[in-house]
């Protein structure tokens, strides 16, 4: 039994089968990509998942208990955060509030009328903050305000964000969308890390190659909103159909 | 001090001492010289100040945190004033039952709006509290006639039924407002050489009032819940994945800018026992919005200086009438004492709106961050003219 269970989902957008019957299973413990050409349905697919859109049919299990028709806020209570595309923080804010939110947000719930005394004084959340930015090296940076980070700054300060609420799932939307072959490779060391520190899933849905061989131990490729295939990414490398549907239009 | 941080401890003493010195500080000009007239130092003026202070802080809250623009605050105002007047006729002329009767209903108010209103963001959301403001106005205003007495507005009479209290003073009018006795027109009047200063009752007591809910409004500005509210007008996508709710957040920021809303609308009914519609109207909404604006939006301090501000300009430069300007330029030649008090004219007077408009456009377009942002150039400028140094701007400010 996997932490993530994804079975038959199906989800139409009007004429359009963006989903048919897919089914993904992601263990504990794993890093699982999911690979496939524009259009295969992945970001929809990350969508069910995080509550955004609700499908059709089928079911999505995370950890036992169906996250369909739960709100995003709700989902991530569950323990699975996402990353996004393009990093989303919160830009008005200083580096060191960023990481906070989310901590007061695991401690208190999804709403607290939580009036009482400064933010500074609740210690416990401000140690969490400051040993999450230490993990990713943003210590120094605390008191920048976020929107004047760099793009790997806030690629960093995203996923901090992300960790310090130790989730159960981590759901990675192309970390490496965009950047320079630099930053996509600090990007993977950084992945790396996190996994080696902690006992964390991802799910990382990428274009790039380079990163899905980096990083994954398990991959399913989507082709027309239907998983052509799941194994491990040295089977995957070789597969015809594979090729055939993805990899082969790179070689063209 | 009072769980405050060392700068915010200063800011708040500096606001208290200002407040609780106002009928010195506003009041620079001896009674009989020719600029007594921008003398601000008397009871009424003094009120308004402090309420519409409380008013901007209230509003602040809503708008400078969340970033939701709502453009029906004086719905609040009005509802609070009404409140105060019917307490103070059926129950007593205490204006404390009044005053907490008004932040209640103005807080179940705005519970209702706030319910449906959030439900749309950014120019929708306006437009919805707009309606709701209108037809509260217009409610007030005919329909519920029994309730608000219409135009005339609510007042007190001869013969309303006062529970703790009597219908008719010993002096044959309607008893006055008090706290425990205190009447709150009551007047000291100091002179002081060529000065005379006025202390009021009523004034202290708004302005003790105004200083708790600066106090509050500090409060929650550095709290978790003040952290939330601007983590909602920043980005609102990231806090729903980050398994926060936003809707109870804004709605009960709503909720308690509208209460602030309701205790400045009590204040004023306590000051002077009367409500009117005219008091909901969507330019007395709009003041509001503009006094926020011109003081700094978001900031501590910036709604309490435009509130000041803005009242200094209604009351002051609207009673510079020609006579005035006349003895003004009186010394300039008289074709030039005229063509200058040609131009001056639509300026002051009954003109005061277009200098106000015309200071809130510069203010808008060279300070974005409000006459608080002034200050802050002007105190940048400063210590960098002393350390001679250039310093990097502190981003946590």
């Amino acid at each position: 039994m996997g932490i993530l269970e994804v079975k038959d989902v199906g989800k139409r957008f009007g004429g359009l089968q963006a989903l048919g019957d897919v089914n993904l299973n992601v263990e504990e413990n794993t890093v699982h990509a999911i690979i496939g050409p524009n259009g295969a349905g992945k970001s929809t697919l990350l969508n069910v998942l995080v509550g955004k859109l609700i499908p059709d049919s089928g079911s999505v299990l995370f950890d036992g208990q169906s996250v369909l028709g739960r709100t995003p806020h709700d989902i991530n209570q569950m323990g699975i955060s996402r990353v996004f595309q393009t990093p989303e923080i919160f830009g008005d804010l200083d580096v060191m509030e960023n990481v906070m939110i989310p901590c007061f947000a695991k401690r208190d719930g999804a709403f607290a009328l939580n009036g009482y005394g400064s933010v500074a004084s609740h210690t416990d959340i401000r140690e969490k903050a400051e040993q999450m930015l230490a993990d990713v090296n943003m210590l120094e940076k605390r008191n920048m305000q976020a929107s004047s980070l760099s793009r790997g700054d806030k690629r960093r300060l995203e996923m901090a964000m992300c960790l310090v609420q130790d989730p159960k799932l981590l759901l990675l939307d192309e970390p490496t969308a965009g950047m320079a072959r630099a930053d996509t490779n600090n990007t993977i060391d950084l992945l790396k890390e996190i996994k080696e520190k902690r006992d964390i899933t991802m799910a990382i849905i990428e274009h790039d190659m380079h990163v899905v061989f980096s990083l994954a131990e398990r991959i399913t490729v989507l082709a027309q909103g239907t998983p052509l295939v799941e194994d491990t990414p040295e089977n995957i490398k070789g597969h015809p159909k594979v090729q055939e549907a993805y990899l082969g239009q790179a070689h063209d | 001090m009072f769980g405050l941080n060392k700068k915010d401890t200063t800011l708040f003493i500096i606001v208290a001492a200002m407040t609780l010195l106002a009928p010195f500080i506003l009041n620079p000009f001896p009674t009989d010289s020719a600029l007594a007239q921008f003398n601000a130092g008397y009871p009424d003026l003094m009120q308004r100040f402090v309420i519409f202070g409380i008013l901007a802080i209230g509003f602040n809250i809503l708008f400078g945190l969340t970033g939701y623009l709502s453009f029906g605050h004086a719905a609040f105002l009005g509802v609070g004033s009404y409140s105060a007047v019917w307490m103070f006729k059926l129950l007593s002329m205490n204006i404390i039952p009044a005053i907490i009767l008004s932040v209640i209903i103005a807080g179940l108010f705005a519970l209702v709006i706030g319910y449906v209103s959030l439900r749309r963001s950014g120019i929708y959301f306006s437009i919805l509290t707009l309606a709701f403001a209108q037809m509260s106005f217009n409610l007030a205003y005919s329909v519920l006639t029994p309730i608000t007495n219409g135009e005339t507005g609510l007042q007190i009479t001869l013969d309303d039924p006062r529970v703790l209290g009597v219908s008719v003073a010993e002096n044959g009018n309607p008893p006055v407002t008090n706290l425990f006795g205190l009447e709150m027109r009551e007047t000291f009047t100091l002179d002081l050489g060529a000065w005379a200063f006025q202390f009021n009752i009523g004034f202290y007591v708004c302005a003790l009032i105004m200083l708790a809910a600066f106090y509050v409004s500090v409060r929650i500005f550095r709290s978790p819940f003040g952290l939330m509210l601007r983590a909602v007008k920043s980005n609102q996508h990231r806090m729903n994945y980050t398994g926060l709710s936003t809707r109870p957040y804004t709605l009960a920021a709503f909720v308690i800018s509208g209460m602030y809303a309701g205790l400045a609308g009590g204040l004023m009914a306590s000051m002077d026992p009367l409500a009117g519609a005219e008091r909901m109207q969507w330019t007395a909404s709009g003041e509001i919005v503009l006094m926020t604006i011109l003081g700094g939006a978001g900031t501590l301090l910036g709604p309490v200086l435009g509130a000041g501000f803005i009242k200094y300009f209604e009351n002051i430069f609207s009673k510079i009438n020609d006579n005035i300007l006349h003895t003004w330029f009186a010394i300039m030649p008289d074709g030039l004492e005229d063509l200058l008090v040609t131009i001056v004219h639509p300026f002051v007077g009954k003109g005061w709106h277009l200098t106000l408009g015309l200071l809130f456009m510069l203010v808008v377009t060279f300070l974005p961050g409000g006459l608080v942002e002034g200050g802050q150039r002007i105190a940048k400028a400063l210590s960098r003219k002393k350390k001679d140094e250039p310093k990097t701007p502190d981003a946590s400010e």
